[in-house]
């Protein structure tokens, strides 16, 4: 039979005994409502957590310090490469190659230095970070109070809310609610800190090469003295930050930001320098650490082997998401064998419909033997009531999981608003995942049309016609 | 006309060899047919005649394809049936078998014309050719204005000369009828008869009837075969009442 003939058999069929098989069809669809409920939610989640991490900017760096700074992060790396004393001196000249790799949005330094602020004439020491432009679409900043940086060279400050607070004098007991970013920034923002920190000036050894970052190697090869003054540097607090930005780092994180052009110009003498310079044969600017930002994080592990292959150290969160995606496939799949369970039972009304179906139609059955339908016509007739069900249960099932998925995310979200945290959607319905569910209930149903599709195929003409 | 008299194949012949079809029942053995042997010519009208149990349907049943013998053969168109897959069976019953029966055996849920152009899309002809082949047919039995009717909403002679249009949408050699007049009146009954009488003349179609009416044998039949506990008993020819049914109202 050809297949048009079939379908329009089968369905005619199905609409024969319209109520028991619009009920096994519901069944089929809650299965399927289940399975995509179940399975939208975590991918949801998980393009949640994606979305969430992608904007922290935790997944697409690559940090990269010298062997010779064997501190912190990275050091599983030591007994790997060159000696750290062999090892490249991460330079200017370095941190410009890096940021020619392939993949590589923007090589930074890190500037990171700890100096005195003062403020209404109080002075506070603290650790100073510089951050380039790209950083503002960080989430830390999201709900920072004020705004982000001018421009990278602005003499403007970002603070961090326990440096606001001890700004304010204020401390917060272990217990107590923590306070609320907005009232630490109102008496803030617009205001004036003085920084006083140590320049490092390097003496022109001959003349016109005298800009900051030397152009190049041979320039930076003329340069080799420099003397540390004492400057001090006015910021405008233009911004307090609720969360931190910088909490990778653990204690060495800073609390106060500076635009990094702003600190790149500053020259301020850092903690790594005596050493660096006591080696080194070149002027250039040498950094403890240069932030790599990579263009997707499916990319950071090419970017690391890349710049390792350089001579330095790298370290990556990389393998931190990889377990957490390995977390979402894993929920993925409990979520999709929960949902599956109730097409499974569906399925048993599949093959109990089609075999009550055969009892009904035997003598039908024989009939059409009789007058020359083979074993396979009758075959794929059961199989195409069966198919029939499974994607008109399939598409119901979609568009009733998608309902439901809908429910749950709003309903959570007025919870969200109703605790005052941020609303945010935790469910997606890709379009693979709704051919996928209706993929799925056709071939459920057809694995259940299998039993009774033969059974009916192998009906005795003689025996069927004899029934009444 | 789809159907054109006269173009029956030479070779529309049955011929049955020491046929025999057991069933067990429990502990008892049913010889059901029991060394059949007979020869159906091209174009014939046979009776099988016989009282219930005789095994007139069974051998009709073997002959029609729709069962297998325990032993023996059964050959038509020198194709021995049981030498054949399901499949070709199959197909078997849809090109060169036509069939009728005594409860019309018509799908309820579907129209007269659905019905009879249901061997068709096993066959696989296309549907545009269908609507006309089924219509022709339906017209042929006197039907042409039930087509979009129901089996349930026609009177038991009209369901008969559907099934019947239905067994002829094919253009089968062969007419294979059991007991088609079984539950039908009389006049309806003498109705059906000359529409097989019809097929049988003007079309060249083998006929071969299972009846237990002996007087509607002799009034169509050319031969009649006599069936007793699954044997033959006898077989001899006969002349029917060659005047058509002063009854008949079917359109030609």
């Amino acid at each position: 039979m050809k297949i048009p003939d079939l379908a329009e058999l089968a369905l005619r069929n199905l609409r024969e005994s319209l109520l028991r098989n619009s009920l096994t069809t519901v069944g089929i669809s809650v299965g399927v409502a289940s399975l995509v409920a179940m399975l939208s939610l975590g991918i949801g989640l998980q393009q949640l957590a994606s979305r969430r991490l992608g904007k922290s900017g935790l997944f697409d760096t690559v940090i990269v310090s010298s062997r010779r700074e064997m501190r912190g992060m990275g050091r599983e790396e030591e007994r790997n490469g060159p000696a750290p004393g062999e090892s490249r001196v991460l330079d200017e000249a370095a941190r410009v190659e890096i940021e020619h790799l392939p993949n590589v949005l923007e090589a930074y330094p890190d500037i990171r230095f700890n100096t005195e602020l003062r403020y209404e004439d109080k002075p506070h020491l603290t650790t100073i970070s510089a951050l380039p432009a790209s950083a503002k679409s960080n989430d830390a900043f999201e709900g920072m109070q004020g705004n982000y940086f001018s421009s990278d060279t602005a003499p403007e400050a970002i603070l961090q809310k326990s440096f606001a607070e001890e700004l304010l004098g204020k401390t917060t007991k272990l217990g107590a609610p923590e306070p609320n970013v907005a009232d630490l920034a109102a008496p803030l923002l617009g205001k004036e800190l003085t920084m006083r920190y140590a320049q490092r000036e390097t003496t022109p050894s001959s003349p016109g090469s005298t800009s900051p970052t030397p152009a190049s190697p041979a320039d930076a090869l003329a340069s080799t003295a420099y003397s540390v003054v004492s400057r001090e540097q006015k910021l405008k607090i233009v911004g307090v930050s609720d969360l931190d930005p910088e909490s990778m780092r653990g204690p060495t994180r800073a609390k106060v930001f500076l635009p990094l052009k702003l600190a790149e110009s500053l020259h301020v003498m850092q903690a790594t320098d005596l050493r660096e310079v006591s080696r080194a044969a070149s002027a250039l600017p040498v950094y403890q650490s240069v932030s790599v930002k990579v263009a997707k994080p499916s990319q950071v592990q090419t970017v690391e082997d890349a710049i390792k292959k350089m001579g330095f150290t790298t370290f990556s969160i990389l393998d931190a998401s990889r377990s957490i995606q390995t977390f979402f496939k894993v929920l993925d799949v409990f979520l999709g064998i929960f949902g599956s369970l109730a097409l499974a039972v569906a399925s048993i009304g599949i093959v109990n419909t089609l075999v009550m179906a055969i009892l009904e139609r035997r003598r039908e059955i024989g009939i059409m033997k009789a007058i020359g339908a083979s074993d396979g016509d009758v075959k794929k007739l059961f199989f195409a009531e069966a198919g029939a069900m499974g994607i008109l249960g399939g598409m119901a099932g979609v568009a009733l999981g998608w309902a439901i998925g809908k429910v749950i995310n709003t309903g959570t979200n007025v919870y969200l608003r109703s605790q005052s945290l941020p609303a945010d959607n935790f469910w997606a319905v890709p379009w693979w995942l709704v051919l996928f569910a209706i993929g799925f209930a056709v071939l459920v149903s057809l694995i259940s049309g299998l039993y009774p599709a033969a059974r009916a195929a192998r009906l005795d003409p003689v025996q069927a016609l004899r029934y009444e | 006309m789809a159907i054109a008299p006269g173009t029956a194949p030479a070779n529309g012949a049955i011929r049955t060899e020491n046929l025999c079809r057991h069933y067990r029942m429990g502990e008892t053995l049913i010889r059901a047919v029991d060394g059949v042997s007979l020869e159906v010519r091209s174009g014939e009208f046979v009776a099988l005649l016989g009282s219930s149990g005789s095994g007139k349907s069974s051998v009709l049943n073997l002959i029609a394809g729709l069962d297998r013998p325990t032993s023996g053969t059964v050959v038509v168109q020198d194709k021995d049936l049981a030498r054949l897959s399901r499949e070709e069976l199959a197909k078997y019953r849809l090109h060169v078998v036509g069939m009728v029966f005594q409860s019309f055996n018509l799908i309820a849920s579907m129209t007269l014309a659905e019905n009879v152009e249901l061997p068709l899309r096993f066959a696989e002809v296309d549907r545009g050719k269908r609507e006309g082949l089924a219509r022709e047919a339906l017209e042929r039995v006197g039907l042409k204005a039930r087509t979009n009717h129901r089996p349930s909403e026609l009177s038991g002679g009209e369901q008969q000369r559907a099934a019947l249009a239905r067994a002829l949408i094919n253009r089968p050699q062969l007419l294979l009828a059991d007991e088609p007049t079984g539950n039908l009146d009389s006049h309806t009954g003498t109705e059906i008869m000359d529409l097989l009488r019809e097929f049988n003349e003007g079309l060249g179609m083998t006929v071969v009837m299972v009846t237990h009416e002996r007087a509607l044998a002799e009034r169509y039949a050319r031969r009649m075969i006599f069936l007793a506990d699954g044997k033959l008993i006898d077989d001899r020819p006969n002349v029917p009442i060659a005047a058509a049914s002063e009854t008949s109202g079917v359109q030609r």
